[in-house]
């Protein structure tokens, strides 16, 4: 009779498992059918994409958005009276209603639409180096930026005589908030900093950065390109004055961008291009723009794109609400953590104390084999990752002449791929040793 | 240092034969590696910025010596799976006249599928090595010239 108990109560356990794991499976697996290009197969392989901080696939949805507004919806916005021309303004406008609904900015006013989080970058540096930068002042970036939140100051500086200083990075790929205390003094004239770090996939303290550079009155802009991604922004809770990022990283198509400012931020920028759509009067003399945001919109906007925000903030704001999705993600970062370290010869580059603080993107190096060269044979099995110095030089060269390799997970992605990840880099170490 | 009396198309076509055994893809590439692995290593003093070929997304140095109107080649790569595409190159090439280079059809790359597998930043430093070897190959047709001259 004992036996029968122990047996029955085994099974219980063994079936609820089961369940559970079915459950996983099927939320995961569904999602994956939204997706088109994770159908398919490479070299024979089924693909496994763990390239996502570069970009994101895109939904069914997105996809039909996209068709509609190329096709049926076509018509220049802002502009006409004629029907077509009011349905894609609308549908433009809705966009931005998304976008400002999913990191709850206040106002319409504070979206700007661009073509990316480098275009976004660009602008505020332009236009904010430009008004209010000069010789001997300082921009404050972190290590870890992105060359798109390097390069666009620098240019900037240069026209205006002032500088880069550079916050550091501690080995786990945290920064210090007393060191940026330190180094705000009263040459700083402003803070752009990551969220989270491309290639350390660490969450940044922002709201606590953007107290501290308040406090001394520095304005901060954010480079949110993987930030929006892994984190629930409210730009209004981290009170930052710009918030950058990309849509295709976030199911958004390529090509579409977001800069968010504070109003009173924004409104103080001089235009950063001259066009059509930005102007309220021109004449030869002297012409007057026109209202947030479109002042910053000049010219044709990729509108058949941005009004794809619509379907792919959904598509993500759904996946943030599924918490089988995010305890898979968290898994799979415990996973990834603990079977990388057990390789000999691997290090990660930003692994803080609190596994919390970092998002399923791992950088690697492998003592004794090229970054590349193991990119390269992942690829012919069926796995995609990046390798090399990807677009954050400053920061790689500090712990490799030869790049890195990076696989960087989103939601769709399963545990028997982060599996079959590891067991292809165990393969392609073993080759190429 | 050998004199080649194949021509490089004769040689492409054997390496083309050679990876037609391998039916997976991961096969061609352990393969492109042990011909990595024995490529004659070039001297480390010739390891220099001069010799090194940019455009590839690992480092690429390729010296050259010119002797009697042939070419002979060393070359070394920090990343092993463009050495092992160096190898074939440098097995092409090596000890052939000038001419030969300049005039060569190097189909046996797309032939072996190697253009389309490579990542674009790969692909470029191919096209760069290849170009390189053109450039040595010109200097010693003019030296030749103004030797025999």
């Amino acid at each position: 009779m004992d036996f029968w108990i122990k047996y029955k109560v085994c099974f219980a356990i063994f079936a609820r498992y089961c369940k559970q794991y079915n459950l996983e499976m099927e939320t995961i697996d569904q999602i994956r059918a939204d997706f088109p290009a994770l159908q398919r197969k490479v070299y024979g392989k089924q693909l496994i994409y763990f390239d996502n901080a570069a970009t994101s696939q895109k939904p069914l949805s997105v996809l039909t958005m996209q068709e509609m507004m190329s096709g049926e919806v076509n018509a220049n916005i802002h502009r006409a009276v004629h029907k077509l021309s009011a349905e894609a303004t609308d549908f433009y406008e809705k966009g931005r209603e998304a976008v400002r609904s999913f990191i709850n900015a206040p106002s319409r006013e504070n979206i700007i639409f661009t073509s990316g989080a480098t275009a976004s970058l660009n602008l505020v540096a332009s236009s904010f180096v430009y008004k209010h930068l000069g010789k001997g002042d300082k921009v404050l970036i972190s290590e870890a930026e992105h060359h798109s939140n390097i390069v666009s100051w620098q240019l900037a500086c240069e026209r205006v005589g002032a500088s880069l200083a550079a916050l550091p990075v501690d080995d786990r790929g945290e920064i210090s908030l007393d060191k940026l205390e330190q180094m705000l003094n009263k040459n700083v004239k402003i803070v752009a900093i990551t969220h989270i770090s491309n290639v350390l996939g660490v969450i940044n303290p922002i709201k606590e950065v953007v107290t501290i550079a308040h406090a001394k009155g520095i304005p901060v802009v954010v480079d949110g390109a993987q930030g929006v991604v892994h984190c629930a922004v409210d730009v209004q809770d981290l009170d930052c004055d710009c918030y950058a990022f990309s849509g295709h990283k976030i199911y958004a198509p390529t090509g579409t961008g977001i800069l968010y400012g504070k109003k009173n931020f924004l409104e103080d920028l001089p235009p950063y291009m001259g066009g059509g759509d930005m102007v309220d009067t021109v004449t030869f003399e002297k012409t007057t723009y026109a209202e947030l945001p479109l002042k910053f919109e000049a010219g044709t906007p990729n509108f058949a794109a941005a009004a794809c925000y619509a379907p792919a903030l959904e598509y993500a704001a759904q996946l943030r609400l599924n918490t089988e999705v995010q305890e898979n993600e968290r898994k799979q970062v415990a996973y990834l953590k603990r079977e990388l370290d057990m390789i000999d010869g691997v290090r990660i580059y930003g692994m803080p104390e609190d596994l919390n603080k970092k998002i399923p993107l791992f950088s690697i190096t492998v003592e004794g084999v090229h970054p590349t060269d193991l990119a390269q044979l992942l690829d012919t099995m069926g796995i995609a990752v990046r390798s090399g110095l990807m677009c954050a030089e400053p920061l790689i060269r500090k712990y490799s002449d030869n790049g890195m390799l990076r696989a960087s997970l989103a939601p769709y992605n399963t545990m028997e791929e982060a599996e079959k990840f590891i067991t292809g880099v165990k393969k392609g170490i073993s080759i190429l040793k | 240092m050998e004199e080649q009396d194949k021509s490089p198309e004769e040689v492409g076509n054997e390496i083309v034969e050679e990876f037609s055994i391998f039916e997976e893809w991961l096969d061609k590439y352990e393969y492109l590696i042990e011909l990595g692995k024995s490529l004659p290593v070039i001297d480390e003093k010739d390891k220099v910025d001069n010799n090194l070929i940019s455009g590839c997304q690992s480092r690429v140095w390729l010296s050259c010596d010119c002797h009697d109107g042939r070419l002979y080649f060393k070359a070394d790569s920090d990343a092993i799976i463009t050495k092992g595409i160096i190898s074939l190159l440098i097995r092409v090439y090596n000890g052939q006249t000038p001419e030969a280079i300049l005039h060569s059809d190097l189909s046996f790359i797309d032939k072996i599928g190697l253009k389309d597998n490579l990542s674009p930043t790969r692909a470029n430093g191919l096209v760069s090595m290849i170009k390189q070897i053109k450039i040595y190959a010109v200097a010693c047709e003019v030296k030749e010239q103004k030797n025999n001259g």
